[in-house]
């Protein structure tokens, strides 16, 4: 995404009177690129990125995407003020709301500073440059003269200076620059980027102020507890409530209809407790007699839906990708190496569940939600109460997580049709059982890969089938193939390889499956680069030797599909670039030297998601089945970085949620329902199981940014694993690892 | 009628004596520093010092808790100033954030009853608190940085 000009927009867009009637404001106009998120809605040009100068000196700047953990509500605007020239600590941070004028919201995909860097430059520049030329203009100087810093103009030659406060009724009159007339600063000037900056919530989380959605509180609230269809497309048959309205503090219970499918972001439907206090609505649900219509899916077994997955993957797919003839290659082959891989569906499991506060009010609906995605929440909230997306208003909290799930409002919704029926504000709290047995799930994927070695173990043709429910499932209730997912380490895996063939398989949907941090990555990472090192270990080669040569000779991929490929593309993919993380890893985890023994060694991994380039090299310890993860390097090449400490934090996390992945997440179905709950049974790792100490290492780069949310994630369970092959000899090829080492 | 202390002011409750402290805290008092996470004494969010002591607070009752001095995180430290509250400040611990109320809690508590804390006493008294973010090696350096031994 591209900004392309920006204009000087009224106060009075703005909801909640964030500016005094004498700010300047400014907004970045975005013309979205084709085959982008945001264009699919409409391609017509959108406002987006909001900044205003107070006449008091503050600088307020708008974050438009969702905090959940990332930093984001510091990172961009500190691309803002680094460009204005501001002074840190004079800027205030406003959250925006949901509303298309700010173009995408929605707060996944490792987007925000790759879709946002270019947009946020522009808008302090502009700004800057307006300040400067006011200042110019007051003084009778030329402009050229003039030098926004700190907060203030400066002329050097008069020792004159006037801060941004005093300059902002004669800069809101200056002629607004076109963009091919901005002028940025050097990275050699810079003060914020590139630096490390704190969040700006950091002092509020720390004493207990931050409001998170599950601390949002209207006056007149009511808490709802909401027991839903044990069975995904259950229906409500009858209930009764009698002992549920004796609970001291139970006020009512209603319903919520059932969704139509496709699954979308709808409501599951169900029986909603009303209570004064959280705890009473749960207490009073407890107490509810329902009995369901299961439904179609209520067959669903993961034993059996496993086999059949397993058992579509050794047979001929759907091709998705296909270089030279590796029939031909299979044929008259020496070696032949197969094997199968299999990971379970996951659970995102943010330490905040879904919650949000709706109220209805003359036709409309006011939110605050912990989402990722407010416009959504609009859109969805609308279309279930039969209003137009402009009659909600979507409030931002801070997210106690997300990874995914809360980019889906159905919790939101919920929250607005009961609203409705109580003719007051109600939150919906979602319970951690509820959050486990009912979210939308990370897709089991289970997949098979063939190769043929030549005399040096080398692959002359490789061919993979991966089997998986589809994301799409929840538009399109016939959808049985992945698409966007096989751009997520299938179709686009860089080896050096002649024949090459990727296939996808068909899979029903049964429970709802949706994205979660890093999406089909995580299986399709696990495969690859489980199946490689095993290739390396049948050749009896060097892991790291091996990634190299298979990678090939440094040169650069174009992955969009031949159609697209008009004019230049930064982000292709670059051998040389994802060489070189590894080589880095291989030197900063001593791979050289540290050489297996009493059950303890190194395993390495390389995948590249989200435009970022990540190698992996994970220490184990295996002693008696137990596995301690002591020592995890991670190299990352994200292109330019806006606030290193905050892209090391997202890595030392995606080194514990990797590990979650690899060690105990898992969820099963037994007749339809969801068997994990709560912690107990759906295991996360904890501080005396995740890795000890996580390394990462940034490589300098002034390439354009990449995202740094999800790469860590993928390299983390094949590394794992393979380290757990060096150390014992016992090749993992299901996750969890869990009791698989005895 | 339950009486209690709350960041050191007296509270009288009279609703039903079952209801978890977590709730009282949040719904009726308006503290929402600890947080809902599980509901079973899990996963930590909800930690709280009953006496001094870290407690789960979706798991204790008000029953439990008469007579009983409650300290939440909005009262651990007039300016969040506590030497955990410094640590993680240094250290920028949080991610999201939203654990770590309980985290901090859970640590003052351990740092009451073992001043100098080793790896196996941190791992001990912390692997009952959730972090999804994965905050848990920096958790580790603030702790050690607060106690002043080595990181």
């Amino acid at each position: 995404m591209k900004s392309n000009s920006i204009t000087v927009v009224s106060r009075r867009d703005f909801v909640g009177g964030v500016f005094s009637a004498g700010a300047l404001v400014l907004g970045g106009i975005l013309l979205p690129l084709k085959g982008t998120a945001a264009a699919t809605a409409d391609a017509t040009w959108q406002p987006n990125v909001y900044l205003g100068l107070e006449p008091d000196g503050r600088v307020i700047i708008i974050a438009h995407r969702s905090e959940m953990g990332t930093g984001i509500r510091t990172s961009l605007p500190m691309i803002v003020a680094e460009e204005l020239g501001a002074d840190w600590t004079r800027v205030k941070i406003e959250q925006a709301i949901g509303d298309a004028k700010y173009g995408s919201q929605d707060t996944d995909g490792s987007e925000s500073i790759r879709d946002f860097y270019d947009p946020m430059r522009e808008a302090g520049a502009t700004a800057r440059m307006m300040l400067e030329s006011a200042a110019a203009s007051k003084w009778g100087v030329p402009v050229s003269e003039c030098r926004a810093r700190n907060h203030e103009v400066l002329h050097a030659k008069s020792d004159r200076k006037l801060g941004f406060g005093e300059l902002v009724p004669l800069a809101s009159k200056q002629p607004v620059p076109k963009k091919e007339q901005l002028k940025f600063k050097s990275p050699a000037e810079y003060r914020y980027v590139g630096k490390n900056v704190p969040i700006t919530d950091l002092d509020d989380i720390l004493a207990g102020h931050a409001v998170f959605g599950m601390d949002a509180r209207v006056p007149g609230m009511v808490y709802a507890s909401i027991e839903h269809p044990p069975v995904f497309g259950g229906k409500l048959k009858t209930y009764d409530d009698a002992e549920a309205r004796k609970v001291r503090g139970v006020s009512k219970t209603l319903t919520i209809p059932p969704f139509k499918p496709p699954y979308a972001f709808q409501p599951l439907g169900g029986v909603a407790v009303i209570a004064d206090n959280t705890w009473a609505a749960m207490q009073g649900r407890r107490k509810l007699k329902i009995d369901w219509d299961l439904g179609p899916n209520a067959s669903l077994d993961s034993v059996a839906y496993k086999k059949t997955l397993q058992e579509t993957a050794r047979k001929a797919c759907k091709v998705a990708r296909n270089d030279g003839d590796v029939d031909a290659v299979f044929k008259t082959a020496a070696k032949v190496h197969e094997a199968e891989y299999y990971v379970p569906h996951l659970a995102h499991a943010s330490m905040e569940p879904p919650v949000a506060v709706a109220e209805f009010k003359n036709g409309k609906v006011e939110l605050w939600a912990s989402t990722q995605n407010p416009q959504a929440v609009q859109e969805t909230v609308a279309k279930a109460m039969g209003l137009k997306p402009t009659d909600v208003t979507c409030h931002v909290t801070l997210l106690g997580g997300g990874f995914g799930r809360k980019s889906k409002p159905d919790y939101c919704a919920e929250a607005a049709i009961l609203s409705k029926q109580m003719g007051k504000p109600v939150k919906v709290v979602w319970s951690r059982e509820d959050d486990i047995r009912f979210d939308f799930y990370h897709a089991v994927a289970a997949m098979y890969i063939k190769a043929a070695t030549d005399e040096k173990g080398r692959p002359t043709a490789w061919l993979q089938r991966s089997v998986f429910p589809p994301i799409g499932s929840q538009d399109d209730v016939a959808a049985k193939y992945g698409t966007f997912e096989l751009d997520m380490g299938w179709n686009d895996v860089p080896y050096d390889i002649p024949n090459f063939r990727a296939e996808c398989g068909p899979a029903d949907t049964k429970i709802r499956i949706g994205w979660m941090r890093s999406v089909a990555n995580i299986p399709h990472a696990f495969a690859v680069q489980s199946f490689t090192d095993e290739l390396a270990a049948a050749a009896g080669r060097d892991r790291v030797e091996y990634l190299l040569d298979v990678l090939g000779k440094p040169r650069k991929i174009d992955l969009r599909p031949p159609a697209e490929r008009k004019g230049p593309d930064p982000y292709m993919l670059d051998i040389a670039r994802m060489r070189r993380v590894i080589e880095i890893a291989a030197e900063q985890s001593g791979w050289a030297k540290k050489k297996p023994g009493n059950g303890r060694a190194l395993g390495i991994a390389v995948h590249r998601s989200f435009l970022t380039y990540v190698a992996t090299v994970v220490e184990v310890e295996v002693d008696k089945g137990k596995l301690r993860i002591p020592r995890v390097d991670m190299v990352l090449d994200t292109g330019k970085v806006i606030n290193p400490d905050r892209v090391r934090a997202q890595l030392e996390g995606a080194s514990v949620f990797g590990a979650s992945i690899a060690l105990m997440g898992e969820i099963t179905a037994a007749n339809g329902r969801v068997q994990q709950s709560n912690f107990n049974t759906y295991p996360v790792a904890r501080l005396n199981e995740a890795p000890v100490e996580t390394h990462v290492h940034i490589v300098p780069s002034s390439a354009p940014p990449a995202g740094v949310g999800e790469p860590g994630v993928p390299p983390m369970s094949p590394a794992i694993c393979n380290a757990i092959f060096a150390a014992t000899g016992k090749r993992i090829r299901e996750l969890p690892i869990k009791k698989q080492l005895g | 009628m339950i009486q209690l202390t709350v960041n050191g002011s007296v509270k009288q409750y009279d609703g039903d004596p079952a209801m978890p402290v977590l709730w009282y805290l949040r719904d009726l008092l308006e503290l929402t520093g600890a947080k809902f996470g599980c509901g079973m004494g899990l996963c930590g969010a909800c930690t709280v010092h009953v006496e001094g002591k870290a407690t789960r607070s979706c798991v204790t009752n008000l029953s439990d808790v008469a007579g009983k001095r409650i300290t939440t995180i909005e009262g651990l430290d007039p300016k969040g100033d506590h030497p955990l509250q410094k640590a993680w400040r240094a250290v920028n611990v949080p991610q999201c954030g939203y654990c770590q109320s309980g985290q901090i809690m859970q640590a003052a508590s351990l740092l009451t009853e073992k001043p100098k804390p080793t790896d196996r006493d941190i791992d001990e008294a912390m692997q009952g608190n959730i972090c999804r973010c994965g905050t848990y090696q920096r958790i580790r350096q603030a702790v050690k940085m607060a106690a002043g031994v080595k990181v």
